[in-house]
């Protein structure tokens, strides 16, 4: 089964635990519902889509209200340190999260406790926390956009606010920057770069790359890099390789992307819901 | 056990000689207390802190040593309390200054680091607000999306992470070329 930790944009929501369903744009925890706009809420509707395509279960999520306070993320962190443990996940994806090395170093070493470590997939704030605290490694997926990867291939950048100019100019080639990154040891195990192009690699370099269809007005669009991680997300949980995974997710999300007609001002659930057909269109039958 | 208690002996940086950093619990105090000293002509900076205090996404005010006593006083006129003031003795990050625009015909987008912000060039609607990964940037997006860029709550007023401080020098940038 597919865990998923995140954050939702609501002060007042609390620290919820469950199987979460998709009710048209609308996800479903217990009983709360939250309109699926960009974030962790989108990541998770596109995580349902692939999984519900692939026919397996939905998610288990650990979700909680944070608008930036970093509260409900702190309150999370220590259910996780106190929980994981007892978890059996195929699969965990970890998304937006205020990034506190103290708290995160703990789950961390919770994680390495559990007798059947899951396939760990992360992206957002917890991404960023991950390579603060020297810990990317222990990661088996990260999703940067190139921007993020110009981050963790600055080995003095603590934020991608930080990012020193000569490495995000953007004349730089993400291939430099994905080399740079693990030669600090800032990457995971693989790493699955969005952007004009898409790219799909480990330590040894670039395993593949996916730039059609192209669809350039994907990218103001907030949250096109979340439906990315639950997409690959949910195949790496369905059972499919990392590296295949990442290809074909991101073949979807063009796909998906391509399908919806965008402009910039479309917003991430017309997109979502293009992501069945975008599926059948890669995977077939 | 003695050696834990031993001061270590500070990397004085020469640039930093008589500088001192004030660190605050969260980006919003920072910024807060940004516009107050700036408004009240102190030379500052927002830097990034230096390891030794670094706990996540954190910002400080970097500003001249000597003068802290009138500082403080200037922040405690106003309700700011910083968390720590300590000296400078190594080198301060820079946060990025790098803005990236891009024109999709109709509408206009600003890139600050990892933030995003698109606006339609004709009515001055925010039309989307993407990238970041701290938990406010759903929040911001949501509170700013469909909204005139001068009617829509700032990231400086609603956000608090780093990701809404590059945010916010996204904004500043759409408001000074839209």
């Amino acid at each position: 089964m597919l865990g998923i930790v995140g954050t939702i944009p609501e002060a007042n929501f609390p620290l919820v635990s469950g199987r979460v369903f998709l009710e048209g744009d609308d996800i479903l925890i217990g009983n709360k519902r939250v309109n699926v706009n960009r974030g962790t809420p989108a990541m998770i509707a596109a995580a349902i889509k692939t999984l519900n395509y692939m026919g397996k279960p939905e998610p288990h999520c650990y979700l909680v209200g944070d608008i930036g306070d970093g509260e409900g993320s702190m309150h999370l962190y220590r259910h996780l340190i106190d929980n994981i443990f007892d978890t059996s996940f195929q699969s965990l994806a970890f998304h937006y999260f205020q990034p506190i090395v103290s708290l995160f170093k703990k789950v961390i070493a919770a994680i390495e406790k559990m007798p059947n470590r899951p396939i760990l997939i992360a992206d957002a704030g917890f991404m960023y926390v991950a390579k603060m605290g020297g810990d990317a490694p222990f990661f088996d997926l990260f999703t940067p956009d190139a921007g993020e990867l110009a981050y963790l291939a600055d080995e003095k950048a603590p934020h991608p606010f930080y990012t020193r100019g000569f490495i995000l100019h953007e004349e730089n080639l993400v291939p430099d920057l994905i080399q740079r990154a693990y030669q600090h040891n800032n990457a995971s195990s693989y790493l699955l770069v969005k952007g004009v192009k898409d790219y799909v690699a480990d330590k040894d370099g670039v395993i593949s790359v996916i730039d059609d269809p192209i669809v350039e007005t994907l990218e103001p669009i907030g949250g096109t890099g979340d439906t990315l991680t639950g997409i690959v997300s949910a195949l790496v949980a369905s059972g499919i390789e990392i590296k295949t995974a990442s290809a074909n997710a991101a073949l979807v999300n063009r796909l998906a992307g391509f399908y919806a007609e965008p402009t910039p001002a479309t917003q991430i659930y017309d997109i979502i819901k293009q992501i069945p057909r975008a599926l059948h269109e890669v995977l077939g039958d | 056990m003695f050696k834990l208690f031993t001061k270590k002996k500070p990397e004085h940086n020469s640039e930093n000689q008589g500088r001192g950093i004030l660190v605050f619990e969260n980006t919003t105090e920072v910024i807060r207390a940004e516009n107050e000293l700036k408004a009240r002509g102190w030379e500052i900076r927002v830097m990034g802190p230096p390891p030794n205090i670094r706990s996540g996404c954190d910002l400080v005010i970097e500003f001249p040593l000597i003068e802290e006593l009138s500082i403080r006083r200037s922040l405690s006129e106003v309700n700011i309390k910083p968390l720590q003031v300590v000296p400078v003795n190594s080198a301060l990050l820079e946060p990025v200054s790098l803005l990236h625009e891009k024109s999709y015909g109709k509408y206009l987008m600003v890139r600050a680091a990892n933030m995003k912000i698109t606006v339609e060039r004709a009515t001055k609607l925010i039309v989307n607000v993407s990238g970041g990964g701290c938990p406010d940037v759903p929040y911001l997006a949501g509170q700013m999306v469909n909204k005139h860029l001068h009617e829509a709550p700032q990231p400086k007023d609603v956000g608090y992470t780093l990701c809404a401080y590059a945010l916010q020098i996204a904004y500043d940038r759409m408001v000074e070329i839209c």
